[in-house]
């Protein structure tokens, strides 16, 4: 973090300021335009090329990656060209330039355009100034939206981390902590669509005696009557979306917590237990104190993630039944209807949930001494 | 020692708890994976757990009771008397179990328990899920003809196709733009860096219909390319915050040399620092393949329903959409993509973790 690399004078000091030749510039110059149109007329043939995909597959793959590569080479090449003084204030701007470019183009600019386009109409071309952010809060669909995000959120963020302490704590005590951590973590892997299905077949329904969904197996097996879990008993029904959430999230709360746990030092612990200090009363009063951090890190990270869920709803019901969440009207509204105007605003509303967030790390990253 | 003594009753009631939890954990994947494995007919009549050797009532001798019983009074059978409804759900005598066989024919069944496997286990679903179905197309004059659906082997190319260089360009860029802003001072980089940061939790929808109206303008739609890019774009934040924290901690002395005799930049970072940032590389590298193997949202709308680019993740949330009672296809199908992230996740658990740890500011 601290002084350039500065090379030692006497060095490179022979060769003062020198003059730019042309020559340079004329490669310079012909390098970027190479590049663009050697990759531009790549992406034609593989936009129109009728190859076996399998082969087409290989081909993008080694193009995309090579072909990254070799931007950055070509274009420090033609830097080389170049006195060093002019070099040393352009090379970090072709190290970072693609991913500024990137960035700039498919995230930054586009944010500000969603918040243009949130003060327009559906079809973007009539100012309406805030009335869409009024419309979503007085709309019946949107304030469902906005409670069961605020339901999942809450019921979904409290569980995971509860939860994840409580693993963290026995396993950390058991002999077989390595399989049992392995275990609860894997969900973590697989895609929320592949969750949606392990689940859908958890709690699938069908009229009938014989249920092949083991929840409605062992409601029946208990004498109880076998219910649609996910698309009746509104609003309960969101619940048992949740869990699936739960079931997937408490893996990565427990593996942080678990390292965590681990950072304790020993001899406070001995200490107190020699004090006879109970368990419990040791886990309230010094462990959770000394991990209060990650607590906090990984209750935003869930938060944040939660915010904006958005498969299981789809993959489990599709937003029916009154499981509609932002992220899912969001889709909804621009993909569908393709009302442009709310899809922005929802966005914009999502965005300002995660604010204080954004906010949080900034802080956080001053405090490291970020720079 | 009573102190250890009682540790270990404890330490049985902890391995108890966690094993319970761990048996829950495990049973919804579980009954996926047998299931995948079942003849589509046993899949919708019994549940999968019947697999395992379990009691149950096996039709046994058959019993003829005079034509003319009343059903509206008690049914006489063997000296116990039973009512009609309680026949007709089957109801215990002795160790058996009587249930109507033919209530016209005034027959009764005695059941006996007995114990039962269904482990017919096949292949089946495996081969239709990934080769496609075959389905009848008529033309516009009339003919029919057969064509073979997309199976789930052409998405999971497809999926393989987009992921490794949504992967491998993000960490290259980040890592590039890492080493600058961590070891190079130019004008501006201060304040990039903290945009960069920012942009680590932005949730991705807000960018989401300026790039599909950007896309489409350029004809990007459904292209590799494009896809690519959004991944790029969406995981760069994260990739280069984890890359710069890697990067800048790396002793200054190691290039400082290399920089005296004459070694430039480009040759530092590709002969030295990448080959140094080899763990962090892979870790992060994991984290992000498995953010975009397992990606839905931006695959549904920067693909949209090109059958030839399509994911998994779309090709299984379509099967849930218009097949939901298709078992034996859904199961095989969520089980042949979650291959991919479950051979990572054992083959290559710490890398995984420290790429989450680092990643634990990423929603």
């Amino acid at each position: 973090m601290d002084a350039q690399l500065k090379p030692k004078p006497g060095v490179t000091g022979t060769q003062a300021k020198q003059r730019i030749s042309a020559r340079a510039v004329l490669l310079s110059l012909g390098v970027l335009l190479a590049n663009i149109v050697v990759n531009g007329l790549i992406f034609m043939f593989f936009r129109d090329s009728t190859l076996n995909p399998l082969l087409t597959a290989v081909l993008a793959v080694l193009w995309g990656v090579l072909g990254v590569y070799l931007i950055y080479y070509t274009l420090t090449w033609a830097v080389e060209q170049y006195p060093d003084h002019i070099r040393r204030k352009v090379l970090p701007y072709i190290f970072i330039g693609p991913a500024v470019i990137i960035l700039g183009w498919l995230l930054i600019l586009p944010a500000l355009r969603t918040l243009y386009l949130s003060f327009f109409n559906a079809s973007s071309e009539k100012f309406v100034g805030l009335s869409n952010y009024a419309a979503i809060f007085s709309d019946h669909l949107m304030a469902t939206a906005l409670r069961n995000n605020l339901l999942w959120v809450f019921v979904g963020t409290l569980a995971c981390v509860c939860f994840g302490l409580l693993i963290a704590i026995l396993a950390d005590r058991s002999s077989y902590e390595k399989i049992a951590k392995s275990i609860i973590f894997m969900p973590m892997a697989i895609s929320f669509v592949a969750a949606g299905v392990i689940w859908k077949f958890v709690y699938y329904y069908q009229p009938g005696d014989e249920q092949i969904g083991l929840l409605n197996a062992m409601v029946t097996y208990f004498g109880g009557e076998p219910q649609a879990w996910t698309s009746m008993l509104q609003p309960w029904n969101n619940f048992f979306l949740i869990i699936i959430l739960i079931w997937m999230q408490t893996g990565f709360a427990m593996v942080i917590f678990s390292a965590a746990i681990k950072g304790v030092p020993d001899d406070i612990l001995e200490a107190a237990r020699v004090d006879g200090a109970g368990e419990v009363k040791i886990f309230f009063g010094i462990m959770i104190p000394f991990i209060s951090s990650t607590i906090l890190t990984v209750t935003t990270t869930i938060i944040v993630f939660t915010l904006k869920i958005f498969d299981v709803v789809m993959v489990m019901t599709g937003g029916q039944y009154d499981t509609e969440v932002v992220a899912t009207q969001f889709y909804r509204q621009f993909f569908m209807y393709r009302n442009f105007g709310y899809g922005s605003t929802l966005a914009i509303v999502l965005l300002i949930a995660v604010l204080p967030v954004i906010l949080i790390n900034l802080r956080q990253f001053r405090k490291q001494g970020g720079f | 020692m009573v102190g250890k003594k009682k540790r270990k009753g404890s330490k049985t009631v902890v391995n108890l708890i966690l094993g319970f939890i761990c048996f829950i954990w495990l049973l919804p994947t579980l009954g996926l994976f047998i299931s995948s494995f079942r003849p589509a007919a046993d899949i919708l009549q019994t549940g999968w757990w019947k697999v395992f050797p379990h009691q149950e009532w096996t039709a046994g001798e058959t019993l003829q009771l005079s034509k003319d019983v009343d059903l509206r009074g008690p049914i006489e059978v063997n000296g116990k008397t039973y009512s009609d409804d309680q026949l007709k759900a089957g109801v215990k005598a002795d160790d058996s179990r009587l249930i109507w066989e033919n209530r016209r024919a005034r027959t009764i069944n005695v059941q006996e328990q007995g114990w039962k496997t269904t482990p017919d286990l096949t292949l089946d679903n495996y081969n239709n899920v990934l080769s496609g179905k075959e389905y009848k197309l008529k033309e516009a004059d009339g003919s029919e003809t057969m064509q073979k659906g997309t199976g789930l082997s052409q998405a999971f190319w497809n999926t393989l196709t987009i992921a490794v260089p949504a992967t491998v360009i993000p960490v290259l860029i980040a890592s590039f733009a890492a080493y600058a802003f961590a070891w190079l001072r130019f004008p501006g980089r201060k304040t990039l860096f903290v945009i960069i940061i920012a942009m680590l939790v932005i949730p991705i929808q807000v960018a989401l219909i300026p790039v599909l109206k950007d896309y489409t303008a350029l004809g990007l739609n459904g292209s590799y390319l494009g896809i690519w890019l959004a991944h790029t774009a969406f995981g760069l934040p994260l990739v280069t915050y984890f890359m710069y924290n890697f990067i800048s901690q790396l002793p200054k002395d190691l290039f400082e040399s290399a920089f005296i005799d004459g070694a430039s930049h480009f040759t530092i970072f590709s002969r030295l620092i990448l080959p140094l940032s080899v763990p962090a590389l892979a870790s992060i590298g994991i984290f992000q393949f498995l953010w975009v193997w397992n990606d839905y949202l931006v695959s549904l709308i920067f693909i949209g329903n090109q059958p030839s680019v399509q994911v998994m993740s779309m090709k299984i949330a379509d099967l849930v959409g218009s097949r939901g009672n298709d078992w034996h296809l859904l199961t095989s199908a969520a089980f042949i993509s979650m291959l991919m992230p479950l051979a990572i996740f054992f083959l290559l658990q710490k890398y995984f973790v420290r790429g989450l740890m680092g990643g634990s500011v990423k929603g």
